[in-house]
């Protein structure tokens, strides 16, 4: 399956601003996507690596490095001269099952066989560096391994100490979880570690299926002539993105809306400081997207249900919705 | 004219899905063949003939592991030669062809994740062999959701090969669908319950195709409704509403002409087709999905639920999954080759280093100790077994539920499941599949119903097969059982009470010979002895508690596992 073009994917516009958002600022700590099977969820977060412009590595170096930080790769010889090539922003597609070695990296065997030494060979949170890393059914996914990769995700580097080796390299990577809440649920400090989270649901409209089914069909056919009808809206979804990471930094948080999202956590009982920082990062991102200097409530509450709606406790008597819950607590705040 | 012309009047369903999917594989993702038998042999046989011609055919053994699959060291050949030996994992050697999975239905997770990954990303299909028969089983959604055909081919009783040589398929030889059919598609696909996109996507090819395979450029009608039936029916999850047909019954052959009684015949064209659509699929939704379908909306829950609930339990065996570092003891065990296999490549390193009077054959050092890791450590199972009879009150039901909720509340931190079986009036029903999903549960027991005479021997023999499917499975099952412990309704469903109760009894003592943690909690307004009674034939303990509070039999319960 060929990659589809970001901006041809029909709907489903809460997974692609999130998406937008995380790929302007990588510190929001990754999207949790809930959602039935085939709703195009690997599907967007793929498209989005691809769309995004190339990135500069080292030629060689396995661990992803970009030129000017090649003296955090393991690869790294000192002295050695480096030459820099143009690559896609990666995307890794983790499966269900794998074991710590795919993930973490592991002693190279065939080297160690075949001529003794002792060498790291990477996983895939080193191929992962710097692009998505796509967990798809993160709920069966084996509980070790999915601590090994929050606390990777978390501190953008990977420390390997086993098998003799021992090995640090830098592993940031934007993490796209996807599950189904039907198919059993996920902890909740598992869930309290993503930035956003994002319901997907089929599309209901069946004038958006004829739509989805056309699409598909001509990408299909003939994938090349495809792109090329989407590249111009892509190349905007691009500029955006550019022009927001560009902008980020200067986006200004008034005090009155940093207030706002402290009592909003409070009103819903999101707990941890992690939710507010969401808000912030999250509606700051969104300006930025929008082409604005400032936040202003629109956007928190725009931002509010993905940032929050995964942190709330869950009452087991009442059995509201979460999304509901803020929706409803956004609306007696702030009208 | 075409190889397969007026193929479809002489084939069934089941064979016209395969003759497509051999001309075209990688384009349907795959094909289910359900039923075991000696014509599905044949069909296979049929099927490895005629990709092997164009592409690779691989068939992954049932006790593959991943390293087979995705290839790696091969440490036979590496320790044999001293040097390294790769070798190709059976899903990259198959790009481009075929893979088949016998027992699709015990494929285990994260084989099928495998398997599926290769699909999205190597251009691998596959064809799985589907031998379910009971109506929870099921190959791993992951999998059937990635492929275009289903079939079942116990129907059959001969397969026709006379489609010919295998010729490929091209879709390009035929337009793409117009919006009317398009739109048929959709919206029957809609009226089914199909959530999928992929469905839609496949129901797009495989219209195409069997317009191609007739020899014609533009998609008919025909095309349409064999992509319907074999693409969407079996993924039904609804069934459709049908309306009364409108007055003529007769419509045998598609309307070209609409009648001119209404100025916007777009929109009546629009609705026939979609109609002829829907009646082509709800004729041909098979057997095991009515019954699928049947039995989740007897538990207020969508169809999908009975799949998941499947490719949960397949992800909890206690099934050993490689193995961990470690130092064995503490009830884990050595895995013997995984130590060496892990020892083996410092070999020649640790030799160098170590000192010359040391002639060990092999240099073995803790840090290369595995232990066997299980996928799951034992999983526990908490079965409620509900009385809903009518000498139940309501209320009791409510404190039940309340107490599944706050188990499963627990639950998922625990990673433990919870499942409950109501009996009343004549029978005994799961009502929730083990699960550990509170949003699952949530749905189920919204929908419980009370009332009706108390089969308590059909409510005993109901947790019993649950509790031993549940060891099978490799977990431990603790059972609550709820009631007054009086029986009203026989096992052959007669209100006969002495007969009720001798059953109930005998029920019991074979329960009891499972030795499993049990308890009867008696929820009758003023305990008597007959509840005490049936605990006693369980073997399990008894605990009155008239009040039938949630919080109560929760902590009785995890009292019985301490």
């Amino acid at each position: 399956m060929g990659s589809f073009p970001f901006s041809a994917i029909v709907g489903q516009n809460e997974m692609k601003q999130a998406l937008l958002i995380a790929a302007v600022d990588a510190r929001i700590g990754g999207v949790m996507i809930f959602g039935d099977r085939g709703t195009g969820k690997s599907t967007a977060a793929r498209a989005l690596a691809a769309t995004l412009p190339l990135i500069s590595v080292v030629e060689g170096c396995r661990f992803n490095s970009a030129p000017e930080a090649i003296a955090d790769s393991p690869d790294y010889v000192p002295g050695a001269k480096i030459r820099t090539v143009k690559a896609k922003v990666p995307f890794v597609d983790l499966p269900l099952g794998s074991t710590e070695d795919r993930v973490l990296g592991t002693l190279d065997l065939e080297r160690a066989l075949a001529h003794g030494e002792k060498q790291f060979e990477p996983g895939l949170l080193a191929k992962a560096h710097r692009g998505f890393l796509y967990i798809d059914e993160i709920n069966l996914l084996e509980d070790h391994v999915v601590d090994l990769l929050l606390d990777v995700a978390a501190s953008g580097e990977n420390l390997v100490e086993r098998d003799g080796l021992s090995i640090r390299h830098p592993a940031r990577f934007v993490l796209v979880g996807s599950g189904n809440p039907e198919e059993g649920e996920l902890r909740p400090q598992l869930l309290d570690r993503f930035g956003l989270s994002v319901e997907v649901r089929t599309p209901e409209d069946i004038a958006d299926r004829v739509e989805i089914m056309k699409r598909c069909d001509a990408n299909e056919q003939d994938g090349a002539g495809f792109a090329a009808v989407w590249a111009d809206e892509d190349g905007k979804v691009l500029k955006r993105i550019a022009k927001a990471k560009a902008a980020l930094p200067k986006v200004e948080t008034p005090e009155s809306i940093l207030e706002d999202m402290a009592t909003l956590c409070k009103a819903v009982g999101a707990d941890g400081l992690r939710g507010e920082l969401t808000l912030m990062r999250g509606s700051r991102a969104l300006a930025a997207l929008d082409g604005k200097k400032v936040v202003t409530r629109k956007h928190l509450k725009e931002i509010a249900p993905l940032a929050l709606r995964h942190r709330l406790r869950r009452n087991v008597l009442d059995e509201t919705g979460s999304t509901t819950r803020i929706e409803r607590a956004l609306e007696e705040l702030f009208g | 004219m075409s190889e397969a012309a007026a193929l479809d009047a002489v084939i069934s369903d089941a064979e016209l899905a395969l003759h497509l999917f051999v001309r075209n594989p990688t384009l349907f993702g795959g094909i289910v063949l359900r039923g075991d038998g000696p014509v599905r042999d044949e069909m296979v046989a049929f099927a490895k003939d005629a990709i092997s011609q164009f592409g690779p055919v691989a068939k992954i053994p049932s006790n593959v592991d991943a390293e087979r699959l995705l290839g790696g060291l091969d440490l036979t050949a590496t320790l044999a030669s001293g040097q390294g030996v790769m070798r190709t994992g059976l899903l990259d050697s198959a790009a481009g062809g075929v893979v088949i999975v016998p027992m699709a239905e015990r494929v285990q997770s994260n084989v099928a994740a495998h398997i599926a990954q290769a699909m999205d990303g190597v251009d691998v299909a596959a064809i799985l062999l589907d031998d379910s028969q009971e109506p929870d089983e099921a190959p791993p959604a992951v999998l059937t959701e990635r492929m275009a055909l289903q079939c079942d081919t116990s129907v059959l009783r001969s397969f026709s090969q006379h489609a010919g040589a295998a010729k490929p398929i091209a879709l390009a030889n035929v337009q793409p669908l117009d919006d009317e059919q398009l739109y048929a598609i959709a919206a029957t696909s809609a009226a089914l319950g199909i959530g999928s996109v992929r469905a839609l996507i496949f129901a797009n090819s495989v219209a195409r195709a069997h317009a191609a395979l007739n020899g014609r450029e533009q998609a008919i009608d025909d095309d349409i409704a064999a992509a319907v039936r074999l693409v969407l029916s079996p993924r039904a999850t609804q069934i459709p509403q049908m309306e009364p047909p409108p007055s003529e019954p007769e419509d045998d052959q598609p309307q070209d002409n609409e009648p001119e009684d209404n100025n916007e015949d777009r929109q009546i064209e629009d609705i026939d087709l979609e109609d002829i659509m829907l009646d082509a699929a709800a004729a041909a939704i098979p057997k095991h999905i009515l019954d699928q379908i049947d039995g989740a909306a007897k538990r207020g829950g969508k169809g999908q639920g009975g799949k998941s609930g499947q490719k949960q339990k397949s992800a909890q065996r206690g099934r050993p999954l490689g193995s961990r570092p470690g130092v064995p003891g503490n009830g884990k065990r050595l895995s013997l080759i995984d130590s060496l296999r892990t020892a083996a490549p410092w070999q020649n390193i640790r030799r160098q280093l170590a000192r010359a009077d040391d002639t060990r054959i092999i240099h073995i050092r803790k840090s290369d100790l595995r232990v066997r890791h299980y996928e799951q450590r034992t999983e526990s199972l908490t079965i409620f077994a509900v009385d809903a009879s009518g000498s139940s009150a309501l209320s009791r039901l409510a404190e039940a539920k309340g107490a599944v909720e706050m188990m499963l509340a627990q639950a998922y931190v625990k990673r433990s499941q919870v499942a409950l079986i109501a009996f009343r009036q004549s029978a005994a029903e799961i009502l929730l599949p083990p699960t550990r999903s509170l949003t699952r549960a949530r749905r189920a027991l919204a929908a419980l119903p009370g009332g009706g005479g108390t089969p308590l021997a059909a409510g005993l023999m109901a947790a019993q097969q649950l509790a031993e499917a549940a060891q099978r499975a490799g977990q431990t099952p603790t059972i609550a059982i709820l009631t007054d412990g009086k029986g009203n309704v026989a096992m052959d469903g007669t209100a006969n009470r002495a007969a009720a109760m001798e059953d109930a009894h005998q029920a019991a003592r074979n329960f009891a010979a499972l030795g499993l943690n049990c308890i009867v909690i008696d929820i009758s307004p003023r305990p008597r002895e007959e509840a005490a009674e049936l605990a006693a034939a369980l073997n399990g303990r008894y605990l009155p508690l008239p009040q039938a509070q949630s919080a109560a039999m929760v902590s009785a319960i995890e009292s019985l596992n301490a």
